[in-house]
């Protein structure tokens, strides 16, 4: 075979090689230039994060405003301490409520926003004061089957 | 007493042969990249090798891939609607695929179709004096046969794997949407939600290249090191494919076990 054919079909083969490449990318991965928005961040003191990891959506209403970017604990007063990047598009007054939520009963552990009334916004560094911890199953199991077995001798 | 000793020498000395290869191999791939400059200089040689490793393994590579993503369709399927999710049908082809499947199945069938073959072929112009010839004439072989069809390997790897995973998915996407009647954008959305592009894509991207490297090194080492007889180069052709094969595998392990996100 002569040299033209072979580099024709090299060529079409790289040029099909990085387009599934691309499909991968993009069809697969959904990539989205998401990842290269700007961000602010703020902490969020819990007493209980539950199963909270890093990278964990934060949402507000429902549409993703943000991710958890660093989670550590203050040994001083024994709480989580989270870190959240959120995304400068979207600005939340300072009274806004943080809590952690679970989609749906097994689902993705989040970061819920209900936003406040106040008028200066979150900037940079600010610290969230409202909090509401996560929601141990075990623990309102638990508070549910006492609070039964009190019921019943109560009756007697 | 004999047998005995005689036992621990057989395996002292396959210790050592396996070393000494070993260190052959190691010693040889640093031979590669030193006299790898003309396979860049006359890019020509390097494409002609592209075209018989890479471009001639296309059809069993898009063949396969479009066989195995619809496979692992129909059986995610069969367990998944005992749970009641078949949505995550189309999570479960493009990980498996991207993180697992496309880099390996690839890589072995790359090294059985196109591994073999580089073997057989240097084997062959070494037991038919070829390379003798090319020294003789002041042409350096690993320079001139060697470098030209190790780069071309390494290249051809990544773009094998990533057509098969493409392949797959479609396969994927052929079962779960036509077959079992899942809806597109479900199938998709479902996907695109749990693939992360840095942690799954291009961690498939780099495992494959690695076995690209391996595989076209130990492909060329069989044929340039093979006895220069009929039987000498078929037995280096076997020993590639196995070698080439356990060392994938291995390899896939030991990159997966440092690419998991296991830490927080």
């Amino acid at each position: 075979m002569e040299r033209k054919t072979y580099d024709l079909w090299v060529g079409l083969f790289v040029i099909a090689g990085f387009l599934a490449l691309l499909f991968l990318g993009f069809q697969v991965g959904g990539y989205s230039e998401e990842r290269s928005t700007k961000t602010y961040n703020v902490e969020a003191r819990f007493e209980n994060i539950g199963g909270l990891k890093m990278k964990a959506p934060v949402k507000s209403a429902g549409v993703l405003v943000g991710r958890v970017n660093d989670i550590h604990f203050d040994n001083k007063k024994f709480q989580a301490v989270v870190t959240l990047a959120l995304d400068t598009r979207y600005q939340f007054p300072k009274d806004t409520t943080a809590s952690i939520l679970t989609s749906g009963l097994l689902g993705e552990v989040f970061i819920g926003f209900d936003a406040g009334g106040d008028e200066k916004n979150l900037v940079q560094g600010d610290n969230i004061k409202l909090t509401q911890s996560a929601v141990v199953l075990e623990r309102l199991i638990s508070q549910f089957m006492f609070g039964k077995a009190a019921e019943g001798t109560d009756k007697k | 007493m004999q047998k005995i000793l005689n036992i621990i020498r057989g395996l002292g000395n396959r210790t050592i042969e396996f070393l000494w290869r070993f260190g052959a191999m190691v010693r040889f791939s640093g031979l590669i990249l030193l006299h790898s400059g003309m396979s860049f200089r006359r890019i020509s040689l390097t494409i002609r090798e592209i075209y018989f490793s890479g471009v001639m393994s296309l059809v069993i590579i898009m063949v396969s891939g479009l066989f195995v993503g619809m496979v692992l369709a129909l059986q995610g399927y069969e367990t998944l609607q005992n749970y009641g999710a078949q949505e995550q049908m189309g999570v479960l082809t493009a990980l498996s695929l991207v993180r697992e499947l496309g880099p390996v199945v690839s890589a072995l069938l790359f090294a059985s179709r196109a591994g073999s073959a580089i073997t057989a072929g240097i084997g062959l112009m070494k037991a038919t004096e070829q390379l003798k010839a090319m020294d003789m004439m002041a042409v350096d072989p690993i320079a001139r046969v060697v470098a030209p069809r190790f780069w071309a390997g390494v290249f051809s790897m990544p773009l094998l794997a990533a057509l098969f995973s493409f392949s797959g998915i479609l396969g994927g996407y052929l079962v779960a949407v036509l077959l079992t009647g899942i809806d597109a954008g479900v199938f998709w959305g479902n996907m695109q939600a749990a693939v992360d592009v840095r942690y799954d894509i291009v961690n498939g991207v780099i495992k494959s290249i690695i076995f690209g490297i391996a595989i076209s090194i130990i492909a060329t080492y069989e044929g340039f090191d093979a006895e220069p007889t009929a039987e000498g180069v078929s037995a280096a052709t076997t020993r590639t494919v196995v070698t080439a094969a356990l060392s994938v595998l291995a390899l896939d392990f030991m990159l997966t076990a440092f690419m998991l996100r296991t830490a927080p």
